[in-house]
């Protein structure tokens, strides 16, 4: 798979304190990307040199494995997470300027607001002014605004804040509408959940450092600690020969296996003890729990 | 390119379509209108309020008292007991009563005469009538001495300093041009005018770019524009927006305010005072020599013509546009650095202002010596050649010091737009961080 962004060693300085250090990772094409990190990690920084707004020091940014350019950044969305819009201006004509900006000819982004307005069942919003809604209207607005250029690269930052849940749902349904279309996404938060449910690849980043990254599976595998949940007739209360016990789940016993031994080898224990498994899985660490441990770490 | 005109674009149509500007633009003439009707009233009724004035003549000075009446003042000689004339001389429609006391000698220089009134005088008023009685005692003293009237008028002398034609415009065969005193009078009124009008410009367009830059800012609209198009080409479409709009305004002003003075003129069939609302008498000195018989206008059509006007108008429109240009992109810079604190970009305004104000207290002595050192290093220092150097055009400049001025003019629009454009770009993107002038000094020679 190839990658729609490259990241190679960048480096950026802001008088003596490296907000971005060195950072390297890849976007891959039609991804999900989530971009985390704490506040002041750099992620802000990150997305800033990307969208060209600042210039990285040095490394390189690849867009589609070339250069990034003035002219490639038109394929780039932006949702800044300090949203903002011209107050003054009617929602049509502030769109259609938007885009105009991005390259769009005046028919064309004609036909494309049109097309969102109607998405967003909000076709009568034209003539209206943004100082005339509500926080999360205006933020439909800026949605429609950093995606009707049809780019192939979206970058989103916090994008739901301020959504109620059913704008939520509407907007990250066309997220994955977009996704499916063929549009990679790179998606900022540090709202752990809602990158455990939309992302399929993440990156962390720490005082400018990715300390991680990779796809959410391999993430998850790679920091597992060999807890497994037992649901079986009689709860499990100590631990065994192969396994230690660490707490009851919610439906079952989470257990520790010691090393050296296998899922097979608890399993076998369990069942010789004269119990009965009616469940044994898995548990994976959350990207919420990963994310404290690697932040702390540092 | 054609974005700076896309935001250029916006600014000017979201700008032109306020009602704000729509009221200050429509406004701003009707209210000189107002005033100048406001004035021609006050001036009429001034000459309205008569006052008569009563003359107790104690010496025998005054001849025919009627002879002093102008168009406001009316004298008459009473010949009452003074003690009683101090009780009754309203009684005898009597405003002012004057007296005359007994004079021992008319060699003296200087006497002292009372009035009496219910109100106090203007000094105009008490002006008047010390001219009056001071022409009185001169036509007395030359009576009663051996010199005849006639003789003495013949003392008076009038000189008239023009400057002689040129032999080598004669020998071309060319329309000599005289620079006259008339023709200074009207470069004089024209710098001044230029000047001013590049005074306000600056603050008033380009306080609108800064105020501009700061709403963007504020708004956080800033980080999706430059994330379509370069911090400079938002500054520089701004600032190009918002000359439109300034140019819009002045052409209609410069059509409404005549077409208003004409038609205030026209029903109140008088003239409008020249110096209303100018109170310097400088102004008064030069509108005394206003000469407006009818040989007077022909005069000043002629000098009018005369000036070089192929070169005033591409000048001062070049110097108007380089000038805006210069304090804009400063201004757009103040903007950037400060956000929505209104007390910190005060704060850095002044450095700014300052050149503005030093230009506009340098023209006064430039007119009066439009050739001279202050005036030469007015029109080359960039700051203030915007205001200085249109101001002198009317006075034939040489020629080396327009082109070097214009040449230091275009090299300050581009060192000041760079300038101005490094601090924008890391200022807009700015928050929360105090900035003063050695921050922003920093700003200048970071990266891209």
């Amino acid at each position: 798979m190839s990658s729609v962004l490259s990241i190679k060693n960048v480096v950026k300085e802001y008088s003596g304190y490296k907000a971005v250090n060195n950072a390297s990772f890849e976007v891959p094409r039609g991804s999900i990307f989530g971009l985390l990190g704490p506040n002041g990690a750099g992620k802000t920084s990150l997305i800033r040199i990307i969208t060209r707004i600042t210039a990285a020091d040095s490394g390189q940014v690849l867009l589609n494995g070339k250069d990034i350019s003035e002219t490639a950044i038109r394929d780039v969305g932006y949702l800044p997470e300090e949203r903002g819009l011209y107050k003054k201006m009617m929602v049509g004509e502030q769109l259609v300027y938007l885009s105009q900006l991005k390259g769009l000819s005046k028919e064309e982004a004609g036909r494309e607001i049109k097309y969102w307005l109607e998405k967003f069942e909000i076709r009568d919003w034209w003539t209206k002014k943004i100082e005339e809604l509500s926080k999360g209207m205006q933020q439909k607005v800026q949605f429609i605004a950093t995606v009707l250029h049809k780019p192939s690269l979206i970058i989103l930052d916090e994008p739901f804040t301020g959504l109620d849940p059913v704008n939520t749902n509407l907007m990250k349904s066309e997220i994955y509408r977009l996704n499916e279309e063929g549009t990679s996404i790179i998606f900022s938060t540090h709202r752990m959940e809602q990158v455990e449910e939309i992302c399929k690849d993440i990156v962390l980043v720490e005082k400018g450092q990715v300390i991680l990254s990779g796809s959410v599976t391999d993430v998850k595998q790679q920091f597992k600690e060999g807890l497994f949940n037992v649901y079986t007739d009689r709860p499990i209360t100590t631990g065994g020969l192969s396994y230690d016990y660490r707490q009851a789940g919610d439906n079952g016993s989470i257990i520790k296996i010691k090393s050296g031994n296998t899922a097979n080898d608890v399993l076998s224990e369990i069942i010789q003890s004269g119990n009965t498994v009616k469940a044994f899985n898995e548990v994976l660490p959350t990207l919420n729990d990963i994310f404290i441990k690697q932040v702390n770490r540092i | 390119m054609s974005k700076i005109w896309l935001i250029a674009g916006r600014e000017y149509i979201t700008r032109v379509r306020k009602k704000t500007f729509i009221l200050a633009t429509i406004l701003t003439p009707v209210g000189i209108g107002l005033l100048m009707l406001v004035a021609v009233y006050f001036a009429k009724k001034g000459s309205e309020e008569n006052k008569h004035i009563l003359i107790k003549d104690q010496s025998g000075i005054i001849n025919d008292a009627s002879e002093l009446n102008t168009s406001t003042l009316t004298y008459q000689l009473v010949n009452d007991p003074v003690d009683s004339l101090k009780v009754n001389y309203a009684d005898q429609n009597g405003d002012i009563l004057v007296i005359l006391p007994m004079i021992d000698s008319l060699s003296e220089n200087a006497y002292q005469l009372s009035y009496y009134s219910e109100e106090k005088l203007s000094l105009g008023t008490i002006d008047n009538i010390e001219d009056a009685m001071a022409e009185q005692f001169k036509d007395k003293k030359i009576a009663t001495s051996d010199i005849s009237m006639d003789t003495y008028k013949s003392f008076d002398t009038d000189i008239d300093l023009e400057n002689g034609e040129m032999l080598d415009q004669i020998a071309a065969g060319e329309e000599p041009k005289s620079t006259g005193k008339t023709g200074l009078l009207i470069g004089t009124m024209l710098g001044g005018l230029m000047g001013f009008m590049m005074y306000m410009v600056i603050f008033v367009y380009g306080g609108m770019v800064m105020r501009s830059v700061m709403e963007e800012k504020i708004n956080r609209i800033v980080e999706i524009m430059i994330s379509s198009v370069k911090p400079v080409q938002l500054m520089l479409g701004k600032i190009l927006g918002v000359g439109g709009v300034g140019l819009t305004q002045l052409a209609i002003w410069l059509i409404l305010v005549p077409a208003i003075l004409f038609g205030v003129q026209y029903f109140m069939g008088g003239d409008i005072p020249m110096d209303a609302g100018m109170g310097s008498a400088d102004v008064e000195a030069m509108t005394k020599d206003f000469d407006l018989s009818e040989s007077g206008i022909a005069e000043y059509i002629k000098e009018f013509k005369a000036l070089n006007w192929f070169l005033i108008i591409p000048v001062f429109v070049l110097f108007f546009f380089g000038g805006y240009f210069i304090y804009a992109s400063l201004f757009a810079a103040v903007g950037s650095a400060t956000g929505d604190d209104m007390g910190e970009s005060q704060q850095l305004m002044i450095p700014i202002s300052m050149p503005v104000i030093i230009a506009f207290m340098m023209l006064q002595p430039v007119l009066n010596n439009p050739n001279g050192n202050m005036a030469i290093f007015g029109s080359m220092f960039p700051l203030i050649s915007p205001i200085i150097m249109p101001a002198r055009l009317a006075f034939d400049p040489p020629m080396w010091q327009v082109a070097l001025s214009i040449l230091i003019l275009i090299i300050s629009c581009i060192f000041f737009a760079w300038i101005a454009g490094r601090i924008y770009r890391v200022g807009i993107l700015m928050y929360g961080k105090k900035v003063n002038i050695k921050e922003i000094g920093k700003w200048l020679f970071y990266k891209d």
